[in-house]
C-alpha cells in the first residue's frame, strides 16, 4: 500500500453516543485525520447491511459503524 | 425555565405559597446572549488559575467554563484572578472575543423573586482529609482523594484518561483504596454516619482502573470495614469485581507512610486473624465521605430551616423531602448522603411537593407559542438555501468558508447560498426567514456546528416562517471538522464541501414530517395498595387527577401492617391508618379491593384495562399508571426454620414480641443471623433493610432488658447513611457482632430447652457455641410473581424479578414503557421512607404527562411501506414492541398480512428498517434512500453543473 494512501471511510454514527462523542472530541480539540465522512443515524441498529455493502461498492475503503 | 447563575439567595420572607426571595447575582463580565463558547478568550487569557473542577490537578484560565458540559455553556470571568479586575490592566479577552461578549462594566444585581415554594439542592462537600496527619494526604505525593483520582481517570481530566501518579507522572501498577475516610468515625472526626456511596465508587474506580491499565503486576486492593452494596444491581457489581480479581481486604491500615524510594505508599495493617502486614503500593486513594455543604448553616439560617446533628437538612420519614419550614423542600445529598439514583428520584419527590402546594396556580404563568399555518411544499421541486457559518473564526479560521459557500452554489437544487459570521445569531434568523420568502426556499441546509445543540433553533426559525420544522439538515463543519483538523486547513475545506454535498443530497430527499398529537386521558391507574401505591394515588389525586387504585387483597396497607417503626423510630401504624383514611375518603380516588388486572392494551396517554373485582370484570381507561405491587419476606429454608417455634423471621419476631412482652423480657439470649436467603446464588442481591431491622430489634431488646445477651451473626453490616447511628448504639449497648463467611455458615441445633447456634469466630479464630432462647432470621425481601404484569405491559424486570426502571440514574422512576412508573418494594427492597419518596416521585412524573390534554410525539418514527409482505421478521426485533402483524384485503380481495407500527411506542431506532430485507419499513427522516444518498454523495463528487 502506498505511503500516501488516504482512505475514504464512511462512518455511521449513533446520534446518542458516537455522534455526541464526535462533538465532544471537537469541544476538546482532539485532532484526528480527516478521512471519515459521518452519517448521523438515530441508532447504530438502523444501519441496514445494504448501506454498508453499498458504501463499499461505491468506493469506500472502509465503513465504521459506531454506536 | 429561568436560570440564574453565579447567584446566591440572601433573603427569604413570607410563607408557603407566597415567598419573597432576594437573590444576589454576581457579575459574569460576559454577555450570555453574545457568548458562543468558542473558547478564544480562555486561549488568550494570560492568567492561569488552579482548576477547582479537576481538584487543582491542573490549571484553567481566569476566564473559563467550569467543565465542558456546563449549562448554560457560557464563559465567565473569575474576578478574584482576572488581571484586569485585580490590577486594572490586560483586557486581552476583550480584544480577541469575536462577538464582543466581554463586558467589564457588568455589575452585581439584586433580583427579587415571588415564589410559592422553594426547593434546596445545594449538594454536599467531600470530606477534607488534610487536617488529619495519619492519612498522609498532602504530605505523601501519591496519596490522593477519591475525587482527585476520579479526575485522574477521566478522559476529560488533567491526564486525558491516561492514569499517572502525582509524584513522578508514571503509570501506577499497584493501587490501594482506603474506605471510610471521614465516614463512620466518631473518633477522628464527627461523621458518625456512613456516606453510602464510597464502597460503590471505590469498586467502580478499581474496575475502571483495571480497564485502563494493561500488563503484569497490576493490583487493585480495597481496604474496608464492611462492603456496603445494598442498592439495585450493586451486589452483582461487587461480585463481578471480586471475580475480576479486585482484592478486597477487610482491614484498616493503621500506618500510611511514603514508599521506600520516596514514591508510592507503604501501608501497615492487621488482618482479622491478628497478623500484621506491610505492603507497598504505587498509589493510595482515600475514599472520602460526603459532608453537608460548607455553607449549610448559612443556608439554614437564610431559609429558616433546621439541620440534623450532622449538618444535613432535617426531614421526617413520612415527608422525606420536607424541611422544617413549610413550603421549603430539600433534595439530594443536602438531606443526607445518597447516590445519584436516589437523588434524582427525590428531585421528582420535591417537585411533587411543590406542585401540590401550587396546584391552584398551575398553568397560570405558562403561555403557548403560536406559529403561522404551514406552507404545503409537497408539490414543489426542492429549492435549497445553504447557510455557511464562520462561527467567528472557529470555522473560518480553519475552513475556507467562502470556498465552501461558492461550492455549495454549484450543487443540484441549491438556489441560494450565504455565508454568515454567526448563523445562530438572532439577526441571522431574521435573514434566513427573509431569504426563505424572497427565494421561495423549501429546504434549508446549515453548515455550522452540531445538530445536537442547534437544530432546534433553526427548526424554530423554519416554523416561524411557515415551513415544516423537519425541512432542515445540518452539516457539522465545526465540532466534527474545523475543531478537529486545525492543522489541515485544505483538507478540512475539502471535507466541509463533502459534508455540505451530503447534507444537500439528503435535504433534496426530505419531506415534511408531522408530530403526531395524541389526546391524553387525564386519569391514572395505581396498581398496588401498599404504602407506595397509596402515596402515589394520593399525590396524583391531590393534583386533581382521578385515580383508580387496585389492591389485590381485601385491605389497603400491604407490608406496612407488619412494620413497627421507621429507622428513625417513628411508629408506622398511626401513619398507615391516617394514609388509608385519606385514600379511602378522597373524592378523586376510587379504591378497588380484591382486584386483579386482567388485560392492558394501548400506550402512553391512552391505556385500557380489564379489571376483575369480586368476580366481575370492568374496564378502566387511563393515561398513565404507577406500578407499586410490592414484595414479600421470603420463607427461610435453613437454620431449623419451621422445625422450632423459637426460630422466627424479623416480621414474625416483631409480631411475637408485640404479644409476648413478658417472655421477651425474660429471654437471656437472642441470636440474629443476617443475609438469610440474600447474597447467595439463589438471590444474589442484598435485601437492604435487614441490617437496620436487626439493629432496631436488638436495641429494643437491650432497652427492655439490658442483661439479655444478643449476638448478631453477619457478613457485612450495611446500615447505610444515618442508619449507622443505630449500629453504633447497638454496639454501645453491648450487642456482640460475629462475622461469618458464606462458605461456613452458622448451624442451629434445636433442643428442648432452647437453641444452640454454632459459628466460627474469625477474631478468636475458633468455633463458638451460643445458646439462644430465640433465633431471629433476617430473611430476604423477594419480589412477588410479577410475570403476568410484565407480560401485559411488556415492561422489564431484572434477573431477580424486580421491576426495572428505564435508567437507574436518568429516569429512576420511569419504566421502559412510556406512561408507566414504578415505586416501592417491587422495584427493589427499601425502607418505608424511601418507598414514600419514590412513590411521590413516580406520581410527579406521571402528573407531568397527565396535566396536559394532549401530547406531541416525536416525528422520527417508523412507518410501513407498500413493500411490506408481512414476513414479520421485524416484529421480534423491535425492542419497544411497537410492531404488530395485521391482516387486510388487497385490491383483488385476497387476504394479506402486513405489519402495523404504533407511533406512541416507537422510538425511531430503526432496528426494523435494518432487519427488513424488502424495504417494507422505514424511519421518517432517516430512510434508506436518504441515508444512501448521503453515502453516495460522500463518495462521489458530482459533475459541477
Amino acid at each position: 500500500m502506498a505511503d500516501n494512501f488516504e482512505p475514504a471511510i464512511i462512518g455511521f454514527l449513533c446520534n446518542w453516543c458516537a455522534y455526541a462523542g464526535g462533538d465532544l472530541a471537537g469541544v476538546s480539540r482532539l485532532q484526528y485525520p480527516p478521512n471519515m465522512r459521518a452519517v448521523r443515524v438515530m441508532c447504530s441498529g438502523m444501519v441496514h447491511p445494504d448501506l454498508v455493502v453499498g458504501a463499499l461498492r461505491k468506493g469506500a475503503d472502509g465503513v465504521i459503524v459506531m454506536g | 425555565m429561568n436560570l440564574l447563575t453565579l447567584s446566591e439567595v440572601v433573603g427569604v420572607s413570607g410563607r408557603e405559597g407566597n415567598f419573597t426571595v432576594t437573590v444576589k447575582q454576581h457579575p459574569r463580565y460576559i454577555d450570555m446572549d453574545k457568548c458562543i463558547a468558542c473558547g478564544l478568550c480562555a486561549e488568550k487569557c494570560p492568567k492561569k488559575v488552579e482548576d477547582e473542577f479537576n481538584m487543582g490537578l491542573n490549571k484553567r484560565k481566569a476566564v473559563y467554563i467550569k467543565y465542558g458540559q456546563s449549562v448554560p455553556l457560557k464563559y465567565a470571568i473569575d474576578p478574584a484572578h482576572c488581571i484586569y479586575l485585580t490590577r486594572g490592566k490586560c483586557r486581552a479577552c476583550e480584544k480577541f472575543c469575536p462577538t464582543g461578549a466581554i463586558n467589564f462594566d457588568d455589575k452585581e444585581k439584586i433580583v427579587t423573586l415571588q415564589v410559592g415554594a422553594v426547593i434546596l439542592a445545594p449538594g454536599y462537600k467531600p470530606f477534607d482529609p488534610s487536617p488529619y496527619d495519619f492519612y498522609g494526604y498532602k504530605k505523601i505525593g501519591d496519596v490522593v482523594t477519591s475525587l482527585e483520582y476520579e479526575r485522574l481517570l477521566s478522559a476529560s481530566g488533567p491526564c486525558m484518561g491516561h492514569l499517572k501518579r502525582p509524584s513522578d507522572n508514571r503509570e501506577p501498577r499497584r493501587i490501594a483504596w482506603i474506605q471510610c475516610v471521614g465516614s463512620r468515625s466518631t473518633n477522628r472526626c464527627t461523621n458518625a454516619y456512613c456516606s453510602s456511596v464510597c464502597c460503590m465508587y471505590a469498586i467502580k474506580q478499581a474496575l475502571v482502573t483495571a480497564e485502563h491499565l494493561t500488563g503484569d503486576g497490576l493490583q487493585q486492593s480495597i481496604f474496608y470495614m464492611d462492603i456496603r452494596s445494598p442498592g439495585k444491581e450493586f451486589e452483582r457489581f461487587y461480585e463481578d469485581a471480586r471475580a475480576k480479581g479486585v482484592n478486597f481486604v477487610r482491614a484498616r491500615p493503621h500506618s500510611i507512610d511514603p514508599g521506600p524510594d520516596g514514591h508510592g505508599v507503604r501501608l501497615r495493617y492487621t488482618t482479622e486473624a491478628g497478623e500484621t502486614l506491610v505492603e507497598d503500593f504505587d498509589m493510595t486513594v482515600l475514599s472520602v465521605g460526603l459532608e453537608a455543604p460548607a455553607d449549610a448553616r448559612q443556608i439554614a439560617d437564610t431559609f429558616g430551616i433546621t439541620l440534623d446533628e450532622f449538618g444535613f437538612a432535617r426531614t421526617e420519614a413520612f415527608a422525606p423531602v420536607s424541611s422544617t419550614r413549610p413550603g421549603v423542600f430539600v433534595t439530594g445529598a443536602f438531606q443526607g448522603p445518597k447516590a445519584i439514583p436516589r437523588s434524582v428520584a427525590e428531585a421528582s419527590t420535591a417537585a411533587a411537593e411543590a406542585a401540590h402546594l401550587l396546584i391552584d396556580a398551575r398553568g397560570t404563568l405558562t403561555h403557548e407559542k403560536t406559529y403561522p399555518a404551514e406552507r404545503d411544499v409537497s408539490g414543489e421541486a426542492a429549492r435549497i438555501g445553504v447557510f455557511v457559518c464562520s462561527c467567528g473564526i472557529n470555522i473560518a479560521g480553519v475552513v475556507d468558508v467562502k470556498a465552501v459557500a461558492a461550492y455549495a452554489a454549484t450543487l443540484p437544487n441549491v438556489v441560494f447560498v450565504d455565508n454568515n459570521l454567526f448563523t445562530c445569531s438572532a439577526d441571522t434568523q431574521v435573514l434566513i426567514a427573509k431569504k426563505i420568502a424572497e427565494h421561495g426556499l423549501n429546504r434549508i441546509v446549515v453548515a455550522a456546528c452540531t445538530p445536537r445543540t442547534h437544530e432546534p433553533l433553526f427548526q424554530e426559525t423554519l416554523k416561524e416562517t411557515g415551513l415544516n420544522a423537519y425541512l432542515i439538515e445540518m452539516a457539522n463543519i465545526r465540532n466534527q471538522n474545523a475543531w478537529v483538523h486545525q492543522k489541515m486547513p485544505e483538507r478540512a475545506t475539502e471535507k466541509a464541501k463533502d459534508q455540505v454535498r451530503m447534507a444537500v443530497a439528503k435535504a433534496s430527499r426530505m419531506a415534511p414530517l408531522d408530530r403526531l398529537r395524541v389526546a391524553v386521558n387525564q386519569k391514572a391507574l395505581v396498581i398496588g395498595g401498599g404504602v407506595a401505591g397509596m402515596t402515589a394515588a394520593l399525590t396524583l389525586a391531590d393534583q386533581k387527577i382521578p385515580v383508580v387504585l387496585l389492591e389485590s387483597s381485601g385491605r389497603l396497607g400491604g407490608n406496612a401492617w407488619r412494620l413497627t417503626d421507621t429507622d428513625t423510630g417513628v411508629p408506622i401504624r398511626p401513619m398507615l391508618e391516617d394514609l388509608i383514611g385519606q385514600v379511602e375518603g378522597h373524592p378523586e380516588i376510587r379504591v378497588m379491593k380484591n382486584a386483579r388486572l386482567k388485560t392492558a392494551v394501548g400506550s402512553v396517554g391512552n391505556f385500557v384495562s380489564q379489571i376483575e373485582v369480586d368476580g366481575q370484570t370492568l374496564a378502566v381507561t387511563y393515561g398513565a399508571a404507577v406500578v407499586a405491587v410490592g414484595a414479600r419476606e421470603a420463607v427461610p429454608e435453613e437454620y431449623s426454620y419451621g422445625e422450632s417455634d423459637r426460630v422466627m423471621t424479623h416480621l414474625e419476631f416483631d409480631a411475637f414480641a408485640d404479644g409476648h412482652g413478658v417472655e421477651i423480657k425474660q429471654a437471656s439470649s437472642v441470636v440474629f443471623i443476617q443475609c438469610v436467603g440474600s447474597r447467595e446464588p439463589k438471590r444474589p442481591y442484598c435485601s437492604r433493610v435487614c441490617c437496620t431491622h436487626t439493629m432496631k430489634s436488638a436495641i429494643r431488646l437491650k432497652t427492655l432488658n439490658p442483661d439479655v445477651q444478643i449476638y448478631v451473626l453477619y457478613r457485612d453490616i450495611r446500615t447505610y447513611g444515618k442508619r449507622e447511628v443505630l449500629y453504633q448504639k447497638a454496639r454501645e449497648l453491648g450487642v456482640i457482632f460475629i462475622r461469618y463467611e458464606v462458605e461456613s455458615k452458622p448451624s442451629v441445633r434445636p433442643e428442648a430447652s432452647g437453641l444452640t447456634v454454632s459459628v466460627f469466630d474469625p477474631i478468636l479464630q475458633r468455633p463458638l457455641e451460643l445458646s439462644a432462647d430465640y433465633l431471629v432470621l433476617a430473611a430476604a425481601v423477594e419480589p412477588n410473581d410479577d410475570r403476568q404484569l410484565v407480560e401485559l405491559y411488556k415492561c422489564g424486570q431484572n434477573e431477580d424479578g424486580f421491576l426495572n426502571e428505564a435508567h437507574p440514574k436518568l429516569r429512576p422512576v420511569d419504566m421502559s414503557v412510556d406512561g408507566l412508573f414504578v415505586a416501592g418494594l417491587c422495584n427493589y427492597p427499601k425502607p418505608v421512607d424511601e418507598s414514600i419518596a419514590q412513590a411521590k416521585a413516580a406520581a410527579a412524573r406521571a402528573a407531568v404527562l397527565l396535566a396536559r390534554h394532549e401530547m406531541h410525539l416525536d416525528a422520527i418514527k417508523s412507518f410501513v411501506t407498500a413493500d411490506c409482505d408481512g414476513c414479520a421478521l421485524c416484529v421480534d426485533v423491535c425492542p419497544y414492541r411497537a410492531i404488530s402483524l395485521e391482516e387486510f384485503q388487497d385490491a383483488d380481495g385476497h387476504p394479506r398480512k402486513r405489519i402495523k407500527t404504533d407511533p406512541a411506542l416507537c422510538k425511531g431506532c430503526g432496528l426494523c428498517m435494518a432487519t427488513c430485507p424488502k424495504g417494507g419499513v422505514l424511519v421518517h427522516g432517516f430512510t434508506l434512500e436518504q441515508i444512501g444518498a448521503q453515502v453516495e454523495a460522500a463518495l462521489k463528487v458530482p459533475k459541477v453543473s
